[in-house]
């Protein structure tokens, strides 16, 4: 079998699309190369979304930690603490056991104009149950980064928007959010890489893979299974891995040109790996 | 205990002391004892293989400093995951290997065949004849070796920045007072260094502490595998019937990790407070106004 017919059976593998089978005998390096890279769908998957809507749920959670209102910012205390304290490979089992005990039946969700019925065995597949947790968990980790960043605001710049009459929801949105997002930016990079690493836990977590329809380290360990070797089959998945971190890197560090375009190049913050929020 | 002898008789709190003490239960207990054990078992381990990659980063001849770039940057990339995976396999087939190629010189054929890996009988680890315990204690073993090498990679990256963070103004000072490098790197880096390194240790601590359950990756009977073993639905023909309680087990288990990671913190921030009486810097400046 050629490659080209490889690509065509086993590109789109991992999402249910081309062939049913997977290889069992006689396994190319083409196979590999393609299966895994069809489980980095996956991958991307989860952690672009779980970011994007970390990166909003973050920005709530961040601002009620630091609210007057003791309630408010105990609560979101309790939430980070839960999800930074305890270990994500946990929290999918935990996420998952939850999900399975939901009624069997579908909730309804009234749109106004229409309704539409979550069915609840949704939550059990990876797609929407590892998603939620990573979501959580993200939001948690970034929203210490946020907060951080927050109280590192100079007084200045806020006693300044006061004086020019702004407050509440302005002030927030042309002082505070902008310089938040500066300060925060470099250790928010690397959170968005780890938690494109974390993603590699979900299938070997409580969420089962169905039809064999894995991320890629589900390919990779099934390689290694096969033909019994490791050499081939994980580096082909750090391959991928690295190759995906370089894309965020390079994706933040535009982002992170542009936040920073008003100062001068020296007082620039750059973008610096720190291995201190893997989960 | 003897009133446990019939356990379809038992109710109430009777029926869960002797549920909760099973024999399959008193493994559970003892399965967060090797969570422990690792932890306490890796945090050297680490430690020293860190110091090796910074020092082998920061070192003039030149293969060292390669090997210690690799090194150091290898965890950046990849997930810690995947040198879960492959890490094990690969120390037990190259220990394989190299007994198959001492014990069995007879053998000349390759060991990749097709999709196995043949190495002779008395070459494999531990021998197919080895109790349980050699089999469970070898798993554990490569697992300890696993987590040291990928969190020896992150301390070095750690002790590396903090060996930068010394002011270069103080090293000079060594060298104008006529001390070689290595005097100037032991009296003077050195020291200072483990200032600047502990907030990225402690967290470091934090880490190593909420990847352990990964030990259930590595098919150690860790407590992942008894949470799920145990909480698994068990029908009539078990002495201990219930439904799938498996919820309220990953329910504890995040509640000692959360203890756990609890209890670490304040320890790490009565330390950092300790250490950094005394000290020209942020924290020592708030300990010694706080008196």
């Amino acid at each position: 079998m050629s490659c080209g017919q490889t690509i065509l059976d086993y590109g789109l593998r991992s999402i249910g699309i081309g062939a049913r089978l997977l290889p069992k005998t006689d396994i190319t390096l083409c196979e590999q190369i393609v299966l895994i890279g069809s489980g980095m769908i996956w991958n991307v998957y989860l952690a672009l979304i779980a970011v994007i809507f970390g990166f909003f749920a973050a920005t709530l959670v961040a601002t009620g930690k630091a609210s007057n209102n003791p309630f408010i910012s105990r609560s979101a205390n309790w939430f980070i603490f839960l999800f930074r304290g305890s270990p994500l490979f946990i929290q999918f089992f935990f996420g998952y056991e939850l999900f399975v005990i939901l009624p069997k039946i579908g909730i309804d969700i009234p749109l106004g104009f229409t309704t539409i019925t979550l069915e609840t065995g949704w939550f059990t597949k990876a797609w929407l149950g590892a998603l939620i947790v990573l979501f959580l968990n993200t939001t948690a980790y970034t929203a210490e980064i946020f907060y951080g960043a927050l109280r590192s605001i100079p007084r200045g710049d806020i006693e300044a928007a006061e004086s020019f009459g702004m407050s509440g929801y302005k002030r927030f949105r042309r002082i505070i959010w902008p310089t938040l997002l500066r300060l925060a930016w470099p250790s928010y990079t690397n959170e968005a890489i780890f938690l494109f690493h974390a993603t590699a836990l979900v299938f070997f977590s409580g969420f089962p893979a169905w039809q064999q329809r894995g991320d890629a380290i589900y390919y990779g360990n099934y390689f290694a299974e096969k033909t019994f070797n490791p050499f081939v089959a994980y580096p082909i998945v750090a391959g991928y891995f690295i190759l995906v971190t370089l894309v965020i890197i390079f994706l933040f560090s535009i982002v992170n040109r542009r936040l920073n375009r008003h100062l001068a190049p020296e007082r620039r913050s750059r973008i610096r790996y720190r291995p201190q929020i893997i989960r | 205990m003897e009133f446990c002898a019939e356990p379809a008789a038992l109710e109430g709190a009777k029926w869960w002391l002797c549920y909760l003490s099973t024999p399959k239960h008193q493994e559970f207990y003892f399965s967060f004892l090797t969570v422990l054990a690792l932890i306490f078992l890796v945090a050297p381990i680490t430690l020293l293989l860190g110091f090796g990659g910074a020092l082998a980063r920061r070192s003039s001849f030149l293969p060292l400093k390669w090997f210690g770039q690799i090194y150091t940057s290898m965890v950046r990339g990849v997930p810690d995951i995947v040198f879960f995976m492959f890490v094990p396999i690969a120390m037990d087939q190259g220990l394989e290997y190299v007994r198959h190629r001492i014990l069995c010189p007879e053998m000349t054929g390759p060991v990749y065949q097709g999709n196995d890996f043949v190495v002779c009988t008395v070459a494999k680890l531990p021998l197919s004849i080895s109790p349980q315990w050699v089999h469970e204690t070898y798993g554990f073993f490569l697992a300890v070796i696993a987590f040291s090498i990928v969190f020896g990679a992150f301390a070095a990256n750690t002790l590396d920045g903090a060996l930068n963070a010394v002011p270069h103004n103080q090293l000079e000072t060594g060298r104008a007072y006529g001390m070689t490098n290595r005097q100037v790197f032991r009296r003077i880096q050195l020291p200072q260094m483990w200032g600047y390194a502990l907030p990225g240790l402690s967290n470091l601590w934090m880490i190593l502490v909420k990847a352990t359950p990964l030990l259930f990756l590595l098919s150690v009977e860790d407590v992942v595998y008894w949470a799920r073993e145990l909480g698994s639905s068990k029908s009539s023909i078990f002495d201990y019937p219930h439904p799938d309680w498996r919820i309220w087990y990953f329910a504890a288990l995040l509640v000692f990790y959360l203890l756990l990671t609890w209890f670490s913190e304040k320890a790490f921030t009565r330390f950092r407070n300790w250490f950094s009486r005394g000290q020209n810097s942020h924290t020592g400046q708030i300990v010694l106004e706080a008196g």
